[in-house]
Formats: C-alpha cells, structure tokens, sequence
C-alpha cells in the first residue's frame, strides 16, 4: 500500500513539474529542438534542473543499502552503448521532434491534450507493444547481414 | 516569454525531486517509458499495481492543476494524423528498444553520470533537431 501512494506521490510531483516546466507544451519542445529556427532554451533550464536533485539523490543512494521502503536500490549502471540503444534513441528522438510529446508528457497532458494527444497515445502504446517484436526482427536482421 | 527559463528551471526540480523521491524511497528509476512499457508488454506485470499507482498521479495531478495555472500551457499537437501516428509509434517502439526516454536516460541516466543515458540523450536530441529541421523548414508539415 504505502508502495503504491509513494509511486502515486512521485507520479503527481513528475506530472506537476512536467506542467510547470513547458514539457507538455509541444511548441516549446519543438522551439527546443528547432536550432535553426526561432530557438527556445528553456529545456535546457529544465533537464539542467532535474539533473541536480537527482545527481544528490545518486550520491546519498551510493552510501545506503537499502531505500526507505525497504526495497533494493538500483544495481550500478550498466555500460554498453549496444546497436538497440542507439537505434531506438533515433526513432524516439525523430518521434519526439515530429510531435513535441515524450512518454511521460504524452499521459501528462491527456485531459487537455484533445484528439491529436489521444491518437498519439494510442499510437505509443501500439509501438511499446509491437517492441519485443521489432527488437527481434532487427537482431535477425543484425545476424542475417553479418 | 522571458520569465520562461524561471519555469523551466523550477518544474525541472520539481521532476527531479519527484526522481530522487522515488529512487531513495521506493528503489526505483523514474523512467515514464520504463513504467507504461511494462505494463503494456507485460514484462513489468507483477508490479502492475505501482505502475499504476504513478501513471494515476502522472495524468491527475495536472488534470487538476492546469485550471489554476495562469501561464498558457496548450500542447499545441499538430493536426497532421499521419504525422502523430507516425510520432506516436516511433516514440513508443523506440522508447522500448532504448530502454528509456527523457525521463530515465535523460534525468535518472545524465545525473548518475551513465554512459548509456548520454550517450541516448544525444542521439534522440541529434534527431529530434534533424526531425524539426526536416518537416518544419524542408517539408513545412509541422
């Protein structure tokens, strides 16, 4: 139970920071990325933000064994850059440009987000659950032309 | 607007904060795409209830505060379908290929200085900017 509200507490403060910050806004993504157009630094301000907290949160979790509930804390983090993550990197990051919406935006904004917010969602969700299988058919492909 | 970069840097420890929340407190990497992807090919299924549990607060939370808020926050989706399908399922596939988006190799990679979180952060921002250069300014679809 007390799981489930510190998931449904990280989740509220998340889809706050998303609003406040401009990541549900799909201009200011788009102005992001637009490095050639009219350029809005703002995001920079937020991934500069978030990094902070985070990078204490790492320091603190590298000292202690367990997390407060109990459960373990993340094993250290792997290093191999594989084919799969710079593949997939590319496609999110196309995805991302195209439409200004990245996961946790995409379910942030669905009460205000209209038809083209909704049919997005539908569309990450159709692509999360054909994954397993494109990952697959990429290492088929991968071993056929090698 | 010039107040913009406040905001940003504000709701930017809003979401760190809410990472370092969750990592110290439940063990976890919050990362968005990690958290619905599990639920979705359910290789996360025995722990569907926090999942949940967070995906409820990710939707409501803003739900409620957006009538507040006095900044224009619109997510100005474009109207172009095939584009947002388009969108849609290459963030979706490529996402779960990756193992994560913003949110995990972005924040929770970057910060714990993760050779994989970088080096996807740059990938996906080099074709994020590829993406805008080429529909909008090429194309002009979006």
């Amino acid at each position: 139970m007390l799981r489930n509200l510190f998931a449904l507490i990280a989740g509220g403060l998340f889809g706050a920071g998303l609003l406040v910050s401009g990541m549900t806004n799909t201009h200011k993504v788009q102005g992001w990325l637009d490095i050639f157009g009219d350029w809005d630094p703002t995001l920079a301000f937020v991934l500069g933000g978030a990094i902070l907290p985070m990078a204490v949160a790492w320091n603190i979790a590298s000292r202690r064994a367990k997390a407060v509930l109990g459960n373990p804390l993340p094993a250290p983090a792997r290093g191999e850059v594989d084919r799969n993550l710079i593949l997939g990197s590319l496609m999110f990051g196309a995805g991302w440009g195209l439409v200004g919406l990245c996961p946790g935006p995409a379910i942030a904004s669905i009460s205000w987000g209209g038809i083209g917010g909704a049919v997005f969602l539908v569309a990450m969700l159709a692509g999360m659950m054909i994954a397993p299988a494109f990952r697959e058919r990429i290492t088929l492909i991968a071993a056929a032309i090698r | 607007m010039p107040m913009d970069w406040i905001w940003g840097l504000v709701g930017g420890l809003m979401i760190g904060t809410a990472a370092a929340f969750y990592l110290l407190g439940s063990g976890r990497i919050m990362g968005a795409s990690g958290i619905i992807g599990g639920l979705v090919d359910r290789t996360g299924w025995s722990t569907w209830a926090e999942r949940v549990a967070f995906l409820a607060g990710l939707a409501l939370v803003p739900a409620l505060l957006k009538p507040l808020y006095t900044v224009p926050v619109e997510t100005g989706v474009t109207s172009n379908l095939a584009a947002i399908v388009a969108a849609g399922l290459l963030v979706g596939v490529g996402t779960r290929i990756a193992n994560g988006c913003t949110s995990g190799h972005g924040v929770c990679g970057i910060s714990r200085l993760s050779l994989r979180g970088m080096v996807a952060t740059v990938f996906y921002l080099l074709a994020g900017g590829l993406a805008v250069i080429v529909f909008r300014h090429l194309f002009g679809v979006i």
